[in-house]
């Protein structure tokens, strides 16, 4: 494969500690009187695109905010559970800045960019003021302070939460910081408003295309810069803990536009979901790693082990994770507690029906500190999984399993967040940033809101800046006309294929391609058969989809095909790419590339490199281009949670 | 291995929001008990599907009681008889092998049909941004911890804003009236320190809001039943003295002003 650019990430130069501030003091500024000259589109509305739409209304820009939503309260942030990180060091237990920083580039396995995690680990702390300010009511303490619990891969308690409710919390405290700017006059919602298709003009993003889902109108929004806050892609496995509407259309549509498509391989795979009951399945469940901090986990000790768990002695159960990691036990990151869990009920240790689980047993926890405490932490996960499965947590311990859960891979950014489209901005979880080859937890829901509070609206000012006096494109240009024209010529063509087997049933046939070869463990062979079968399956699928219904209602079926179709083109990028990354790292683990104790061995000599997959045509393969990750300031070492 | 199900399903199909609805009758058979009420609907579209009649539009996404999304009446209650359930946590063993099950959409005027069981519940937004919010613009903000809350303050806080915006108060109320959500984002932002500045402002503008949408309120009591989320209808209560209240101080304040 030849590699081709190496792609300039644009960090500032200058001590870690100082990049930032030195690069808010270099960019370009926009004067205020001048913003409201500026129209930028959002699409999205989780906390990555409320929190920047919020932001960019109040300094002054004209927003409008695209979401296929009914609301913009129903993006999937919505169902974060456990908690959101920031170095406060309210606990006085030795956490900072550069602690968190280091606890993210060592969790992503020493694949991510120093200066971006840097960045992110300091506006952390604006993030927890923003939100209290706002009204989020996070878990306090008698006293009236801030609580905090401790979440995977770290040895510091910094996580702050609402309950289990706590993406919800924060996202409703930032659609309604964005909704006060609606009120305001600052920013247009279209909810229920799929974009379709990025419109470039002369190599610069300059709107969008989108879907009215009720009426199914086609219309083209124009705008200065454009950013995605899409979210991530992990609904290709089919099961994931994703809503179901996740998708990772506007992400694709850009990559084929031009953005480069960056680590698709990174996928996370979480330790503690609910295990799938049947074919009938149609998503998996969380539970939120925060249940890490007062259950533990552990199968029999011997196969076929058919008694109730209750009944089976101390001395016959193996809590694998606290035997292998003393010093982190059940809390090690997600990755090695994924794995682990897969390598206990491949060798035939698994529990429940379907032998496909691992337990998490409250009953130490609910011993020590009382049902009541335990409910009070944990009260609605607990009924969550009561309703799901017919067991009683307080009573049975929990049944779990890994589940892919989130993508640390998505649309390459430079520092500033912009795509290699300059004027295509993407942000939270739809970006491939912060989190390296594997993220931890309670860090998803920080970088949403760094990057739209405190990251993007600064940023997009430079790109703004010289752009001052120039009107948006007129949706009247060629290159809005023929994008919606493709747009439309493929509605048409999936009302017209009149095939048999419906976009649901391809979806869930390329999930378990997905799951089989590019899931927990992925080896050479199966990753050139995924290659070939996820081609197969795609040119069956365009060739017999059934959509029946009508392209002038809403129409589910119509919506999900398009979806799919983009899922397959993903899936075989995801092949694509963890074939080529020769080594183990985070989130992605070639069986080819382990150490003697079966962990992750990276190739540091390499591999230290994102790899930015740029799209060349529908009929010739993507190309690999690089961008080289040095470490300044973290030492490259075999990652150990013993 | 799961019990199976056989049951008939009365379901409202609906074109759009100008045409006329009716009842349309049909067989779910063969349902494992451990599937959940959205996912016997998937095994009913896909059905459908295979045999060429368009699927059943129905509202979801998390599937997993938060984003509130879904929501249908089922047997003539939201959300169906659990107490504490949204639709999508329902699941299929709390019903019987040939039970019928008559499925609608919320029915409320200011909710219109857009198709089959989905519903168009926009009016929930106006009254959010009618003062749904605490003005904190990014970047000014105090350290989380300058202003301490009691627990129980903070407790109470979280209760309401528990509300995931289903809008089953509103389809269980007999007035269609809307002031559980209401009431529980104003009680949500004025019980806390922080929402005092603008108290009665936001309390006036979300009520009146909400009047020109929905029904008023006569305190049945369906709302908080039907409520996944089980927020208490106390929360009406302070939002209806903080809006009398309002009246006095908003009209002062523009005195001053
Ligand atoms: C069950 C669960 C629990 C989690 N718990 C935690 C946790 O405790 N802590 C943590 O840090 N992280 C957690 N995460 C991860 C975290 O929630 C997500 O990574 C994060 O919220 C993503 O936010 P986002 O704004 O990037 O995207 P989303 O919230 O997914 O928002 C995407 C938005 O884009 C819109 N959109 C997408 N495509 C289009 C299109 N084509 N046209 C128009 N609109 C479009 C959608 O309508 C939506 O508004 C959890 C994730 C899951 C699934
Ligand atoms: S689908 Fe989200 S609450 Fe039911």
């Amino acid at each position: 494969m030849t590699t081709q650019t190496v792609l300039n990430s644009k960090v500032p130069e200058g001590a870690i500690a100082d990049k930032w501030d030195n690069h808010k003091f270099d960019i370009k500024l926009v004067n205020p009187a001048n913003k409201r000259k500026f129209k930028v589109l959002v699409v999205g509305s989780g906390l990555a695109g409320a929190s920047a739409a919020a932001t960019l209304g109040e300094l002054g820009y004209n927003v409008e905010v695209f979401t296929f939503h009914d609301t913009p309260r129903r993006a999937h942030s919505i169902a974060a559970q456990g908690g959101i990180n920031a170095a406060k060091n309210y606990r006085n237990d030795g956490d900072s800045i550069y602690r968190l920083f280091y606890d993210t580039v060592k969790g992503g396995d020493y694949r991510s960019r120093e200066a971006n995690v840097y960045r992110l680990a300091q506006v952390s702390v604006d993030i927890i003021d923003q939100m209290a300010a706002q009204g989020v009511p996070f878990a306090r303490e008698y006293g009236g302070l801030l609580d905090n619990r401790s979440f995977g891969g770290a040895q510091v308690s910094r996580t702050f939460y609402a309950r289990g409710q706590t993406g919800q919390q924060l996202l409703l405290g930032a659609y309604q910081q964005m909704m006060r700017q609606v009120h305001l006059g600052k920013v247009k919602i279209h909810t229920r408003s799929e974009m379709l298709d990025l419109v470039v003009k002369d190599g610069r993003a300059v709107g969008i295309v989108c879907r009215n889902l009720v009426t199914g109108d086609i219309s083209s929004h124009s705008g200065h810069a454009v950013v995605l806050a899409t979210g991530g892609y992990g609904n290709v496995f089919y099961l994931s803990t994703n809503a179901m509407a996740s998708n990772v259309t506007a992400a694709w549509r850009a990559h084929r536009k031009g953005a480069f498509f960056a680590n698709p391989c990174y996928t996370q795979i979480h330790p503690t979901c609910i295990p799938a009951s049947d074919e009938f399945q149609s998503k998996l469940t969380l539970m939120s790693e925060s249940l890490r901090n007062d259950g533990r986990i552990w199968v029999p000790r011997g196969h076929d082990d058919a008694r109730g768990a209750a009944d089976i002695p101390e001395g016959e159960r193996y809590y694998y994770l606290e035997e292998k990691y003393p010093s982190f036990g059940n809390l090690v990151p997600r990755d090695v507690a994924s794995r682990n869990a897969k390598t206990v009920v491949d060798q035939g240790l698994g529990v429940g029906p379907l032998k496909n689980g691992v337990f998490l047993d409250f009953s130490d926890a609910v011993a020590r500190d009382g049902k009541d405490k335990i409910e009070e932490r944990y009260g609605n996960l607990f009924q969550m999984y009561e309703r799901i499965t017919g067991e009683d947590p307080y009573s049975v311990p929990m049944r779990i399993y890994p589940a892919t859960h989130y993508t640390m891979g998505g649309v390459w950014v430079d520092y500033n967040l912009m795509t290699t489209i300059p004027g295509c901005f993407a942000t939270g979880e739809a970006n491939f940033s912060d989190h390296g080859a594997n993220r931890l937890g309670a860090s998803a829901l920080m970088q949403g809101l760094a990057d739209g509070y405190f990251v993007l609206p600064y940023t997009i000012g430079d790109y703004l800046a010289p752009m001052l006096g120039e009107d948006p494109v007129s949706v009247d240009d060629p290159a809005f006309i023929q994008t919606e024209a493709d747009a439309q010529g493929q509605i048409q063509r999936f009302l017209s294929t009149g095939g048999t087997r419906s976009p649901e049933h391809f979806h869930r046939e390329l999930g378990k391609l997905v799951w089989d070869y590019i899931g927990m463990e992925r080896e050479k062979n199966g990753l050139e058969k995924a290659i070939s079968e996820i081609s197969a399956l795609r040119e069956e699928f365009w060739a017999d989809v059934r959509v029946l219904g009508n392209n002038e209602s809403l129409n589910s079926s119509l919506e999900k095909a398009g979806r799919v179709a983009d899922f397959f083109e993903l899936g075989e990028l995801m092949a694509r790419d963890a074939l080529d990354r020769e080594e183990s790292c985070g989130g992605h683990f070639r069986a080819e590339h382990q150490t003697p104790e079966g962990e992750a061995k990276r190739d540091d000599e390499n591999f230290s490199h994102v790899s930015a997959w740029e799209w060349k045509g529908q009929d010739s393969p993507q190309v690999k281009n690089v961008e080289e990750l040095t470490f300044e300031e973290v030492q490259l070492t075999q990652r150990s949670y013993k | 291995m799961s019990r199976r199900l056989n049951l008939t399903l009365k379901v409202w199909r609906q074109e759009g929001p100008a045409a006329n609805g009716h009842f349309e009758v049909y067989k779910a058979n063969e349902i494992p008990d451990d599937a959940s009420f959205l996912e016997m609907l998937d095994i009913v579209n896909e059905g459908l599907i295979a045999e060429g009649h368009t699927p059943i539009e129905f509202p979801h996404d998390c599937r997993e009681g938060i984003c509130g999304t879904c929501g249908v009446m089922i047997n003539g209650r939201a959300h169906g008889q659990e107490k504490g359930t949204a639709t999508c946590q329902l699941h299929m063993r709390k019903f019987n092998d040939g039970d019928t099950i008559v499925i609608e959409p919320w029915r409320a005027a200011a909710f219109p049909i857009v198709r089959d069981l989905v519903v168009d519940r926009s009016p929930l937004d106006k009254i959010v941004e009618a003062g749904g919010y605490i003005s904190a613009p990014t970047g000014t903000a105090p350290d989380a911890n300058e202003i301490p809350i009691p627990k129980e303050v903070a407790d109470s806080a979280m209760d309401a804003a528990a509300c995931i915006g289903c809008a089953a108060c509103v389809a269980a109320c007999p007035n269609s009236a809307a002031q559980l959500f209401t009431s529980a984002k104003i009680w949500h932002l004025n019980s806390l320190p922080q929402g005092q500045a603008e108290r009665y402002r936001r309390t006036e503008a979300m009520v009146e809001t909400m009047e020109e949408f929905f029904g008023s309120c006569t305190n049945h009591g369906e709302c908080s039943e039907a409520c996944p989320k089980e927020i208490s209808q106390d929360f009406i209560a302070y939002m209806n003295r903080d809006y009398i209240k309002s009246k006095v101080v908003n009209r002062r304040l523009a005195g001053q002003r």
